[in-house]
C-alpha cells in the first residue's frame, strides 16, 4: 500500500504563504513527479508529505489514515535527499543499515538485508567505504539503499539528480525508474528539470508559486496544457507563441506551436520569415526564425540534414491540429 | 616538482629560522639540564657543586611528589570532563533559536576574558569565603553549616574555579561544530526512526568528535601548568593537597631557594608533559583520520 491524499493542504513560513491551499492524489504504485521553477515550493510539498515540516492548514492522509499529526518516523516514507544526507563517520554498510538498527532488528536480519539492497545497487564491494570515498553516483545509490531496506509504503526524492554529471543522470534516471518497475513502490519524485519529470512520471504535477497548475500524463500535459505556464514548461525546445493578428485571427489571445509542429519550406508557407542562427545536433537541427512581419522569433525543429542557414529565407507552416490557443487570462481555448 | 638545485636553495633559506628556533629551545633546555645537576641553592651563594643526580633521586622519592602528579592528573581530568560534558550541553542550548540569544552567546562567553588570578580571587574571597562568602550565606539561610570549601576540598574548588573559566572556551568550540551540522543529515536519522537520544548518540556526537578533540588537546597544554589560581587561594595546601606539579617546583626553587631540584623537577615535568602529548597525539590522529 502506498497511497497518499492531501486535503486542503497549505503551508506558511510567517506572512509568506508558500503552498496555497492544494488536493492532491497519489494512488498505489504510482511514480509522481512534483516539477515546477526553482522556489515554487516543491521541497516544502515534499517535505509536507514526510512530516519534516507542519502543515498551516489541511489534512494529510496515507493509506486512508489521518497522518497530519504523525511524526515522521511513524509515516513509513522514506525519502533520499538532494545532499544524499548520508552519515559521513559511518561506513555504506552501516548507513544503510541505520534505519534497521534504529527500528531494533538482529544484526543477522540487519546484514541480510543490508547485503540485498547493496546486491540490487550494484554497491556490494562498497560496503566497507566511507561515504567521502565514493563517487557522486554511488552516494547516491548508498542514500537509495538506505531507504529500499525500510520496506517503505512510498519513496520520496528531493532533486536526487542535480548533483551529478550529465551522464551519470541519464543513467541514475533509468536506475531509478527501473527500480519503480520492480519494487512497484509509490514515488513522489521533485525536480525541476522538466525532461526528467516528462521521462520517468506515470503523473506529473506542475507547480508554479506554490499553486498546482496541471496534473496529468507526460502525453497530456504535451498535447492539451491547460495554460500558456504549463504549455511553457513542458517540451524541449520550449513552445512557441504569437500573439496580435494571428492569434486574433484564430479567435485567440495568444497562439502556441511547438518546433517540432511546424513544416520549414524554402518556396512557400503561412510565415515567412529569415534564419537567424542554425543548431545542428545530429538528429535534429533548430532553426531560430525571425519573422518578417516582425512579430517575433519561432523556434523550429527541422530534419539533421536541414542545409538552411543564416540569413536564407524560409516558410514556416503550423501544424493545425497541433495548434493551441489561450485566452486573455492565459487558460487554454479547446 | 622542485628541482634538487631549488630544494638545496630552500634548505639554506629557512636554515637561520630553524636555527633561530633550535637555539630558543636548546639553549634554556640545556641550561635546566645543567642546573638541575648542580647543588645550587640560592641561600649558600658560590658553592656550587657537581651532584650528579641526586637532585632527582630527591625530587623522585619526595612524598609531596606524588601527590603533586595525583593532583595534576586529578586537575586536568576534572576540568577537562567538566568541560567537555558542560560544554556539549551548554552548546546543544545555545544552538536552540530563543529570544534574546545573541546576548546570551556573548554573557557566556565573559569568564574567558577574566584574568585567572581574578577570577580565584573573586572565587575565595566572594563566594567560598566561610564567614562572608556567598555560598556561605545560602547554607545559612537554609539553616545549613558553612562549609570552608578551600581548607576542606581545596582541589575540588580550584577545579571548580578553572572549570568556570574554560567552560566558554569549550562552548564556543563545540557551538560552532553544531552549527556547522547539516540539518538533513538530522532529518533524515528522524526519517530513519531515531528519536533524540539516538540522532544526538549517532549524528550530533560523532560530528562533534573532531572539536572535542580539539577542546581536550588546547585545553590539556593550559591546564597542566595552572600556577596562578593555585598560588591565590590555597598556596598548595592545605599541606600539599593541592599542590600540583608546577607549584611544587615553583616551591621548590624559589619557596626552598634550591634551584637544582627545582630545575631536576622542571626536567621531569617536561618528561611527562611529552607522555601526555604522546598520548594525545596518538587519540587525535586516530580522531582526525575518521
Ligand atoms: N524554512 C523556511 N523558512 C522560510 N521560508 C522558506 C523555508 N523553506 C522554504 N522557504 C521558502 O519557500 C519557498 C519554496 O521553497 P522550496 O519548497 O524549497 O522551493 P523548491 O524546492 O521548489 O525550489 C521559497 O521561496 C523559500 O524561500
Ligand atoms: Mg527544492
Amino acid at each position: 500500500m502506498g497511497q497518499i491524499r492531501l486535503d486542503a493542504v497549505s503551508k506558511s513560513f510567517g506572512d509568506v504563504e508558500v503552498i496555497r491551499p492544494l488536493d492532491l492524489e497519489i494512488s498505489d504504485g504510482e511514480f509522481v513527479v512534483f516539477v515546477g521553477p526553482s522556489g515554487c515550493g516543491k521541497s516544502t510539498l515534499l517535505r509536507l508529505i514526510a512530516g519534516l515540516e507542519d502543515v498551516t492548514s489541511g489534512r494529510i492522509e496515507i493509506d486512508g489514515v489521518d497522518a497530519t499529526a504523525v511524526p515522521p518516523a511513524k509515516r513509513r516514507l522514506a525519502m533520499v535527499f538532494q545532499s544524499y544526507a548520508l552519515y559521513p563517520h559511518m561506513s555504506v554498510r552501516k548507513n544503510i543499515a541505520f534505519p534497521l538498527r534504529m527500528a531494533g532488528l538482529g544484526k543477522d536480519e540487519q546484514m541480510r538485508k543490508v547485503e540485498e539492497a547493496a546486491r540490487v545497487l550494484n554497491l556490494t564491494e562498497y560496503l566497507d567505504r566511507r561515504p567521502r570515498q565514493l563517487s557522486g553516483g554511488q552516494r547516491q545509490r548508498v542514500a537509495i539503499g538506505r531507504a529500499i531496506v525500510r520496506d517503505p509504503t512510498a519513496f520520496l526524492f528531493d532533486e536526487p539528480l542535480s548533483n551529478l554529471d550529465a551522464a551519470l543522470r541519464v543513467n541514475m534516471r533509468l536506475e531509478i525508474s527501473e527500480l519503480h518497475q520492480s519494487l512497484e513502490t509509490t514515488m513522489v519524485y521533485v525536480t525541476h528539470d522538466q525532461v526528467e519529470a516528462m521521462t520517468m512520471a506515470e503523473k506529473i504535477v506542475v507547480l508554479q508559486e506554490g499553486v498546482i497548475e496541471q496534473v496529468g500524463s507526460p502525453m497530456e500535459l504535451y498535447s492539451a496544457p491547460r495554460n500558456r505556464f504549463v504549455a511553457g514548461f513542458i517540451g524541449s525546445p520550449t513552445m512557441n507563441f504569437v500573439n496580435g493578428e494571428e492569434a486574433a485571427r484564430r479567435g485567440a489571445h495568444s497562439i502556441g506551436i511547438r518546433p517540432e509542429h511546424l513544416t520549414i519550406s524554402t518556396t512557400d508557407g503561412a510565415w515567412q520569415g529569415t534564419v537567424g542562427v542554425a543548431e545542428h545536433l545530429g538528429s535534429d537541427t533548430f532553426l531560430y526564425v525571425h519573422l518578417s512581419d516582425g512579430s517575433g522569433t519561432l523556434t523550429v525543429r527541422a530534419g539533421g540534414e536541414y542545409g538552411a542557414g543564416h540569413g536564407d529565407t524560409v516558410y514556416l507552416t503550423p501544424d493545425p491540429a497541433k495548434l493551441h490557443r489561450f485566452d486573455a487570462a492565459g487558460l487554454r481555448i479547446e | 616538482m622542485p628541482t634538487q638545485h631549488s630544494r638545496v636553495h630552500a634548505r639554506l633559506m629557512i636554515s637561520p629560522a630553524v636555527l633561530l628556533l633550535l637555539g630558543w629551545m636548546l639553549i634554556p633546555l640545556g641550561l635546566t639540564v645543567y642546573f638541575s645537576l648542580l647543588r645550587y641553592n640560592l641561600l649558600m651563594p658560590g658553592m656550587e657543586q657537581w651532584t650528579g643526580l641526586t637532585n632527582y633521586r630527591f625530587f623522585l622519592t619526595d612524598p609531596a611528589f606524588f601527590d603533586a602528579l595525583r593532583n595534576t592528573l586529578v586537575l586536568v581530568g576534572g576540568v577537562l570532563a567538566i568541560t567537555v560534558i558542560g560544554g556539549v550541553l551548554l552548546a546543544l542550548l545555545l544552538d536552540q533559536p530563543f529570544w534574546g540569544r545573541g546576548i546570551v552567546r556573548v554573557l557566556v562567553i565573559a569568564p574567558f576574558f577574566i584574568m585567572p588570578t581574578v577570577s580565584a580571587l573573586v572565587w575565595k574571597n566572594m563566594f567560598m569565603n566561610p564567614v562572608s562568602g556567598l555560598f556561605a550565606h545560602a547554607a545559612k539561610g537554609l539553616g545549613l553549616e558553612p562549609f570552608d570549601f578551600l581548607a576542606h576540598a581545596p582541589l575540588f574548588s580550584i577545579i571548580l574555579m578553572v572549570s568556570w573559566q574554560w567552560l566558554p572556551f569549550a562552548t564556543l568550540i563545540l557551538l560552532t561544530a553544531l552549527q556547522s551540522l547539516d540539518s538533513e543529515q538530522l532529518e533524515a536519522s528522524e526519517m530513519d526512526g531515531a528519536n533524540y537520544w539516538n540522532r544526538f548518540l549517532f549524528i550530533v556526537l560523532p560530528h562533534l568528535a573532531r572539536a572535542i578533540t580539539v577542546v581536550i588537546l588546547i585545553q590539556t597544554i593550559f591546564l597542566l601548568s595552572i600556577f596562578a589560581e593555585i598560588l591565590v587561594t590555597t598556596n598548595g595546601g592545605p599541606g600539599t593537597a593541592s599542590t600540583n606539579l608546577t607549584f611544587l617546583i615553583y616551591a621548590q626553587s624559589l619557596l626552598h631557594f634550591d634551584v637544582g631540584g627545582g630545575a631536576a623537577g622542571g626536567i621531569i615535568a617536561i618528561i611527562l608533559a611529552n607522555i601526555v602529548a604522546i598520548f594525545l597525539m596518538r587519540m587525535i590522529g586516530k580522531n582526525l583520520d575518521a
